[in-house]
């Protein structure tokens, strides 16, 4: 993909006018994680209610690809089911931010996103609702995200 | 191509590298040469002509393709204590690189002789390898780790370092002398001299001065010194750990094993003598004898026309950059206090999207934290971008450079 199409006007928006930035207190959901390779943080909240997401904010700094991902993914699972963003996968990710032909280097800062909601949604299995096998599951979804 | 101290065009015809093309036909715009720089044919050619005609291990075997190899090893050292004037050359021990090198004095030399209370002084625009090996030290020891500041033109604030040298409790003091980021060079000289007169030790780190400054090691009577071969034409995986022998011979191995004995017995082991003591295990005898072809290729320029060309490129890119709408700069405005390392950012473009655009253009240049994420908070940014120059660089290129910036700043439309 070429600089002038991944670097599009919405996603220079999303970078520029994050929407969903902040954070929530006492997040049902709370997860945090970063790209050493390039130093890339986000931290995700999440709150629930009758098995759905009820509020969802992020707050974080790097690069436009990482942050707008960011901001589409908390648009993309607002109000929906839990088990609906339980399923999300890579391809939903690149799909919703339009970029299909990321380089090795530069999919990750598209994914962290993602990486950071699948831990969170694998804690929250795992410690809040006690389903180990489902926890491990998504735990291995996100740790093959790159 | 340029009025030069060089002649560059025929320095370039030495990198077959530089004529290859990158994103299908633009030419190769390589400015990431504090990561690595890029290989002469020679070296290459050093290291091929190794494998094909005189491939052995060094240092044990009698025939002849081993008394070949160990002597173009050995050779090697005895250039390496040419170029940076060393008198013993058995104080030169090849290690992977810099990192190593540091690491084996942390770990050989620090443990014997840092001790609780006792004081360890880095600085703030250290490489994570001068950083994270003493911190793990001085925790392991109840020492303290305490650091010289950064002031605003990127220069050491070395009023710091005289505080703490008046405690009586420093017993090292290390930094590099020549910044990856900001390009500062340290004043190694005034700083070794406050060292010695309180009786700390000094460590200076040349992976990024060796390269493009004219070193001097007798004349600098720090105690320890390390550098890497691949940020200076040479391969990777060598690099050199220069010490005072009365330190290197109280100091116990990092490496245990072949080659580094003496006389091994079921529970008892002495050591055999410098360097070889602390080379443990079959070394990295290709790439040592590459780094040879290296010496001998930066020699022939000369160090003081190496470092002629980086100030002239140095000034005529920050001129250029400079100019640059939006543009922040990082480390001295001075060009005789830096190397040719210009660290950047430009509006609220971040670094990697910034490396993405100019890529596309050829241009290959570092974004991120560069392992000193200690120096980008006293920045207080998350990254930075760097161009970092070499011998085989042009103004002509520098041009480019800020070309594909301004097409950076359209397509982010600041």
């Amino acid at each position: 993909m070429s600089s002038a199409d991944i670097y599009r006007e919405i996603i220079l928006d999303y970078y520029r006018n994050p929407r969903n930035y902040g954070k929530i207190e006492n997040p049902d959901i709370s997860q945090k994680d970063s790209n050493p390779l390039c130093g890339d943080e986000l931290e995700m909240h999440i709150n629930l209610r009758n098995n759905q997401v009820s509020d969802v904010k992020f707050t974080g700094k790097g690069c436009a690809i990482s942050q707008a991902s960011a901001s589409m993914l908390t648009e993309l699972i607002m109000g929906k089911d839990f088990d609906f963003v339980k399923k999300l996968t890579k391809e939903d990710i690149l799909e919703n931010l339009g970029l299909h032909e990321l380089g090795p280097a530069r999919i990750k800062c598209a994914l962290l996103s993602l990486k950071v909601l699948k831990y969170g949604i694998y804690s929250y299995v795992s410690e809040k609702l006690k389903d180990t096998v489902s926890a491990d599951k998504i735990k291995e979804e996100a740790s093959g995200l790159f | 191509m340029q009025a030069s101290v060089m002649n560059i065009e025929n320095i370039r015809n030495d990198f077959p590298i530089l004529k290859r093309k990158v994103h299908k036909d633009k030419p190769l715009v390589y400015f990431d040469n504090a990561a690595t720089t890029q290989k002469p044919i020679q070296v290459i050619d050093s290291i091929s002509n190794y494998y094909l005609n005189y491939n052995s291990n060094i240092h044990r075997a009698v025939h002849e393709l081993a008394e070949e190899s160990t002597a173009a090893y050995e050779l090697t050292r005895d250039k390496v204590a040419k170029f940076i004037n060393i008198k013993h050359r058995e104080e030169l021990i090849f290690v992977r690189g810099t990192t190593e090198a540091i690491n084996l004095v942390a770990y050989s030399w620090g443990r014997q002789n840092v001790q609780k209370d006792d004081i360890v002084v880095t600085t703030e625009y250290e490489h994570h390898s001068n950083i994270v090996p003493w911190q793990l030290l001085t925790k392991e020891k109840g020492a303290k780790l305490e650091y010289i500041g950064v002031d605003d033109n990127g220069e050491l604030i070395l009023d710091q370092l005289d505080t703490y040298l008046d405690t009586g409790k420093v017993k090292l003091v290390t930094f590099s002398q020549m910044s990856n980021v900001l390009g500062t060079i340290s004043k190694t000289e005034e700083i070794i001299k406050k060292c010695h007169q309180k009786g700390a030790r000094v460590l200076v780190d040349g992976a990024q001065s060796v390269p493009h400054l004219k070193v001097d090691i007798q004349k600098l009577d720090c105690d320890f010194f390390a550098f890497s071969a691949h940020k200076m034409l040479g391969p990777t995986g060598v690099g050199v750990l220069w010490a005072k022998k009365e330190l290197l011979e109280n100091m116990i191995p990092f490496n245990t094993g072949g080659d580094m004995i003496r006389e091994v017995h079921k529970y008892e082991t002495t050591w055999n003598d410098l360097p070889y003591k602390f080379e443990a295990g079959t070394p990295n005898i290709a790439d040592v004898i590459g780094f040879s072809a290296a010496l001998d290729y930066l020699d022939k320029i000369g160090m003081d026309k190496v470092r002629e060309h980086e100030v002239e490129l140095t000034k005529y890119a920050l001129d250029k950059i400079s100019a640059v709408k939006g543009i922040i700069l990082y480390g001295p405005p001075d060009v005789t206090k830096r190397g040719g390392v210009i660290s950047f950012n430009l509006g609220d473009i971040h670094p990697h999207d910034l490396a993405t655009i100019i890529d596309e253009d050829g241009i290959a240049i570092r974004s991120g934290h560069h392992c000193a994420q200690v120096l980008m908070e006293r920045l207080d940014v998350s990254a930075t971008s760097r161009a970092s120059f070499y011998i085989y660089n042009t103004k002509e290129e520098v041009d480019v450079f800020i070309r594909s910036l301004n097409r950076a700043r359209e397509l982010f439309r600041l």
